[in-house]
This record gives structure tokens, sequence and C-alpha cells, in this order.
């Protein structure tokens, strides 16, 4: 029998006992429904939480280090990594090489200094790291008071919550409320910093001069030889973070930030310095570490193999992710054991129906081979009949499970909101799930319909035509 | 419908010949012997009476030429071709292309319309959707029922069920038509409408008839031969001069 034909007559034969069959197809279309719901479920927490694990920067950076770092040059980076000779200083081309590789999305050196801050004529010993840019979208600014450096040269600085409490004499004492970062902001907003900073100046002998030096160990050191020069600078506050100091990770690790680039042209001097400094034959800058921030946190391995290649020490959090993935294939596979359980108990009311059917039709089916019908004909309407109820079943369920996630995620969100929580949407049905679910239903019931149809192809015509 | 007179076997050659056949039901320690060593030739064309009381075996005998049965042991083969050699599969091909089947109770299939219940045998076999409109259209004008194709059986009466069951039995044009008790059913006046069609198919087709009946009245009436069973065995055969031959209809249709 020809495919529309066949199709065609189960679907006769279903429309025919429907309110049987329209029962077992709920059936489907509730297991259906559950898997979907408990693996869109699982999807969406995943989102969620990897996009607040991204908006963190914890997941998504990997802190670049030279190997010449001082606690490792001359011991474990000689037995270890290359010789200190094929070490590579990390430097403004570096820099960019690095952030060149693929699904990098930026390489920031990460500059930071202790220095003094004047705030009305009082001088405050602070921490200073500098930010780039794509660093507003960082989570521990949520919540700021104020707004972001208007540009990545302006001179401005954003203040942590403590050191704002500082700045204004606000001392806590421990166990007492904690003060809103709302009460902080109006007394500083717009008000202006003094910082005194020492900056470094590399002095670049020409190049005729450099071409006459006959010996080029001393020649490098000639080459970088720098001064310092006491400098002040003056900067605006334009934003008061609200961030618990304990929480504060990697490169929010300050008191006050920096717009980046107007960190880097003030050339401050750096702890590094000293003794980087000497590495420097072509006086670009150089940096004790680079921060590289990567398109996909799952890159982060691949990056940090290809930046150890060029000779580098590379650090991240990406073990911490390991386990966060490893955690939701459990919660997945979990998840996905419960929905298909309800499928499972799905198939068996399929199973049901259709031996059910067969017990009704044995005269039907009797008749239907009698005038020519074969086996395989009567195999393939069982087939049909039970791969369409899985179909529409399937359709139903998706339908019915992406219902189910839309009342909970509304639900929850009313809840959040009464909380005074932002909202979130943490429920996601994907084109594969869709797919996924509605295929899975079907070779259950295709499954499911394997013995009803065998038996129904086996019956023999002539027992089944002799009882009336 | 002209095939059946093309690709018939020319009258006089065995279109059915029967070797020792048996067919034994196994009950418990018992063994019903319903069909016990029957021999017996069929020429093509014939019209043939199954004769014989109720559990005599003619059923069994039928369902086994039928190809809906296997025998216990013997043979049977039709057009040459031994049944008990075919496969499933081809013993499903060869009911469907060589044998139309009609029954005392009609066995159309309740939830189908007449219309739909004719066109099941080309479904199985497959044949052209654009056709089986007009196929089906004219079997059904055939046996009187064009204007009923979109009822289903229950709306029927029982004349007119089996006529359709007579038109479904034709539709994939066999060589043979078996007809087990076909006015079982019906009032005499009914039962002779029955008749009067399945003569005219073999008369004017050239189609084999082997119809199983308990009525020796009817079976003189239509038949050109008479068999007898009883108890599964053949206790008789007899040339009969059909009251009703050369049919009062021959040479009126096309
Ligand atoms: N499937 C079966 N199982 C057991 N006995 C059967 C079966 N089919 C037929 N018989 C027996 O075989 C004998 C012949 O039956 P059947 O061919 O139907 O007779 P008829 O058609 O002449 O009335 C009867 O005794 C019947 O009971
Ligand atoms: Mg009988």
């Amino acid at each position: 029998m020809k495919l529309p034909d066949l199709t065609g007559l189960a679907l006769r034969n279903l429309r025919e006992s429907f309110l049987r069959n329209s029962l077992t197809t709920v059936g489907i279309a509730v297991g259906v429904a559950s898997l979907v719901a408990m693996l869109s479920l699982g999807i969406g927490l995943q989102e969620l939480a990897s996009r607040r694990l991204v908006k963190s920067g914890l997941f998504d950076t990997v802190v670049v280090t030279s190997r010449r770092d001082l606690r490792n040059f001359g011991r474990e980076e000689e037995r270890n990594g290359p010789a200190p000779g094929e070490s590579r200083i990390l430097d403004e081309p570096t820099r960019q090489a690095i952030e060149r590789l693929p699904n990098v999305l930026e390489a920031s050196p990460d500059i930071r200094f202790i220095t003094e801050l004047r705030y009305e004529d009082k001088p405050h010993l602070t921490m200073i790291a500098a930010l780039p840019d794509s660093a507003k979208s960082n989570d521990a600014f949520d919540g700021m008071q104020g707004k972001f450096f208007s540009s990545d040269i302006a001179p401005e600085v954003v203040l942590q919550k403590a050191f704002a409490e500082e700045l204004l004499g606000k001392t806590r004492t421990p166990g007492a409320a904690e003060i809103n970062v709302a009460e902080l902001a109006p007394p500083l907003l717009g008000k202006e910093l003094t910082m005194r900073y020492a900056q470094r100046e590399v002095a670049i002998q020409p190049p005729l001069a450099r071409a006459e030096n006959p010996s080029g160990e001393e020649h490098d050191m000639a080459g970088a030889a720098y001064s310092v020069i006491s400098r002040e600078q003056k900067l605006k506050i334009v934003g008061i973070a609200d961030l618990d100091p304990e929480s504060m990770r990697g490169p929010t690790r300050a008191r006050v930030f920096l717009p980046l680039q107007l960190a880097e042209s003030l050339h401050v001097m750096q702890p590094a310095d000293l003794r980087e400094i000497s590495q420097a034959a072509n006086g670009q800058p150089v940096y004790s570490s680079v921060n590289v921030r990567v398109k996909d946190p799952k890159d982060v391995q691949t990056i940090e193999d290809a930046i150890k290649k060029m000779g580098f020490n590379t650090f991240s959090i990406l073990d911490a992710s390991r386990g966060l993935r490893q955690f939701f294939a459990v919660l997945y596979a979990f998840l996905a054991i419960f929905g298909s359980l309800a499928l499972a108990v799905a198939s068996i009311g399929i199973v049901n129906t259709l031996v059910m059917a067969i017990l009704e039709r044995r005269r039907e089916i009797g008749i239907m081979k009698a005038i020519g019908a074969s086996d395989g004909d009567v195999k393939k309407l069982f087939f049909a009949e039970a791969g369409a109820m899985g179909i529409l079943g399937g359709i139903v369920g998706v339908g019915l499970g992406w219902a189910i996630g839309q009342v909970i995620n509304f639900g929850t969100n009313i809840y959040l909101r009464k909380q005074e929580l932002p909202p979130e949407h943490f429920w996601s049905v994907p084109w594969w799930l869709v797919a996924f679910a509605i295929l899975f239903a079907f070779g259950v019931s295709l499954i499911s319909g394997l013995y009803p149809a065998g038996r129904a192809a086996r019956l023999d015509p002539v027992q089944a035509l002799r009882y009336e | 419908m002209d095939r059946h007179t093309d690709s018939s076997l020319p009258n006089g050659a065995p279109a059915i010949r029967i070797e020792d056949l048996c067919r034994h039901y196994h009950m418990g320690e018992t063994v019903i012997r319903a069909v016990d060593g029957v021999s017996l030739d069929v020429r093509g064309g014939a019209f043939v009476a199954l004769l014989g009381s109720s559990g005599s075996g003619k059923s069994s005998v039928l369902n086994l030429i039928a190809g809906l049965d296997r025998p216990t042991s013997g043979n049977v083969l039709v057009q040459g071709r031994n049944l008990a050699q075919l496969s499933r599969e081809e013993l499903a091909k060869y009911r469907l292309h060589t044998v139309g089947m009609v029954f005392q109770s009609f066995n159309l299939i309740a939830s189908m319309t007449l219309a739909e219940n004719v066109e099941l045998p080309m479904r199985f076999a497959e044949v052209d959707r654009a056709k089986r409109d007009g196929l089906t259209r004219e079997a059904l004008a055939r046996v009187g029922l064009q204007a009923r194709m979109n009822h289903r059986p229950s709306e029927l009466s029982g004349g007119e069920q089996q006529r359709a069951a007579l038109a479904r039995a034709l539709i994939n044009r066999p060589q043979l038509l078996l007809a087990d008790e076909p006015t079982g059913n019906l009032d005499s006046h009914t039962g002779t409408e029955i008749m009067n069609l399945i003569g005219e198919f073999n008369q004017q087709f050239g189609m084999t008839v082997v119809m199983v009946t308990h009525e020796r009245a009817l079976a003189e009436r239509y038949a050109q031969r008479l068999i007898f069973l009883a108890d599964g065995k053949l206790v008789g055969d007899e040339a009969n001069a059909p009251a009703v031959a050369g049919f009062a209809s021959q040479g009126e249709h096309r």
C-alpha cells in the first residue's frame, strides 16, 4: 500500500474511535509536555546561569602574565617552562597579537597601582585599577549610582562603596546596618579628586646611537633608561559602585577605577616596571599582566593553550566552569529521565489502545486479508496509526509544554517582582527541542506499535472471519 | 471488464486442481478432519456448486482454494500454481488479483462507505489514485448501487450489502469468484437477484465460480456441476443443466 493511502486509512481509522484515540493521544501529549517542560527548564536555568557567569567576568577571562614573573624566575620556570632566554616580554605588540587570536574579544593590560588621592585636602592611600570600556556590563557594577565613564579617556573615576564611605568619613561599625549606596552618592557625584602619582618616562635613544653601541646587553640597559617624575591629575567622580568588598573579584579588586586609556596615557609607575623595563628594547609599553576576554567560556581552554604556546603564563577559572557544566549535564539527565518516564507511561497507553483495536477490529483485519491485504499492509496500517498518534501527541505536547513554561515563567516573575528582584527569563524551548520532542514521540509510538502491529499482521483470517 | 475472457484459460483446461486435500484441526486429543482427502478438477469458466450439510467441510475447502488457509496435506493448484508453495506475501497477492470472495455475512467494513469498501482492494493493489474513483463508480453502477455509494453498510438492506460485496470482489478483475453461501442471509427474492448477478459474471466474463450452498434447488438452477461433501469427503459429483442456462441478460450489456 502506498504512503498516502496508508496515512489516509490510518487517519480515518483514528477518527472512527475518536474518543479512545484522542485520550491515548492526550496521554502522549502529557508525556511529551513533561519532557519538554523538564528539558526547557534545565536549558533555561543553564542559560540563566551562564549569562550570570559571563556577566561576572569570571569564566570568560584569561589572565596572562610573563614567565619572567619574579616568583617563578629562575626557579620553576627554568625547570618546567621554556628557558628564560625563550620566554617573551608581555609588551604592546604581544597584547595586540593575543587580541588577534580567534574568539578573543579584547586583551586589556592590567594596570593597577597604589597611590595617593586627595579629597577636600585630605590624603587617602588606595589601590587604583584601570577598567576597559567593556567592564560596564560586568555585574559588579549592577546597582551602581551615577554612571560609567563617559569615554575611555575621560578624567573620571568610579569609586567603590567602601572608599566612598571613607571619603565621607563614615566608618562602619561591625554589625551596624549597611549604608545604602544611594545615600553616599549625592554628596560625592560630580566632585573632584586629585591623584598624585609617579610617572615613568622611558628615554629612547635615537637609532644612530644604538647602532654605534657594540655590546647588545649594555645597549638594552642603556636604551631603556627611564626617569620618574611626580605628577598630579584631577579626576571627576562619576559613579559609586555598590559592591561588597569581600565579593570583589578579578579586575574589580580595587577601590577606585579609572578608564583604561586614560590610565595608559598617564604612564604611572607600576611595581613591575623596574624588572620589565630592562627588556623593553623598542620603547613599547610593557605590562605585568593582560586580561583577555573571550567570546564564550567554552573557548577559554583553547585560547589558554594558544597563549601558553606563545610563551606566557595563563590563569583562568575554567575548572569551576567545567564543574558547572558537569552539574548541568547531570541535571539534564535527571530532568530527561523524569520526562521520558512520563512518555514511557504514555507509550503503554499506545500499546493498550492498539491491542484493544486489534481485538475490536479482528473481523476487519480478517476482511482486509481476505480481499488481498498482505501481512505487511496490515502491519503498516497499525504502524501508521501509532505513528500518527505519536506525531499528533508530540505536537500537542510541545505546545502544552511551552504553555506550562510560560505560565511558570510568568508566575515566578510575579514572585520576583514582589521580592523587588529583576525579572528573569529562565525558560527556554529551543527549536531543536521542539523537533526532538516530536521525533521522540513519533519514535516511541512506532516502538509501541511494534507488538500490536506484528500481532495484527499474524492474525489468521479464517479464524477472524469465523465468528460473528 | 473484458480482461476475464482474454486472460482466462481456454475452456476445458483445469483452472483449479485439488489433489488429495486434507485439512485437520487438532482440538486437544481429538482430530477434526474438516477436509479429508478431496480430489477435484474444475475447468476454467465453470460454475460449480459445493453442496453438503452444515459442518461437512464446504467452507474449509473454499478457504483453501482462496489461499486464506493452508492444507494439512495435499495440494491446491490454481492455473497451474501450487498454492502450498507460495509465501505468505505471494498468497496475499494471489488473493488480491486472482480471487474474489463473497460471504454469507457480506463482510463489508462497517466504518467505511460502500465506495470506500469497493475501493479498498485497489488500494492494496496500488492502483493509480486517479483511476480508482471511476472504477469504483463503474463497479457500483454495475450492481445498481451508484446512488448509495456514500452510505455505510448499516444503512443498506442485506441484498444491497451483498451486491456491494460483489462489486468489491470483482474490482481487481479476478478470474475466480468464490462465494460462501452468498444467499444464506437473504430472502429468496433478493437471493435470486444476487444469484443472477453471479451467473451473469460467469457467463459474460468467463469467470470460474465456486459457490458453497446447502440449498440443492438453488445450485440446480445456476450451477453446471454439483459436488457433494459429507464429513470432509467428496461423496458425489454430478453434471447439471442449469435452469437459467444461457442467461436472458447475456449480450445485453456492452
Ligand atoms: N478453526 C477450526 N477449529 C476447529 N474446528 C474447525 C475449525 N474450522 C472448522 N472446523 C470444523 O471443521 C468442520 C467443517 O467446518 P466447515 O468447513 O466450516 O463446514 P461447512 O462450511 O460445511 O459448514 C466442522 O466440524 C467445524 O466445526
Ligand atoms: Mg460454512
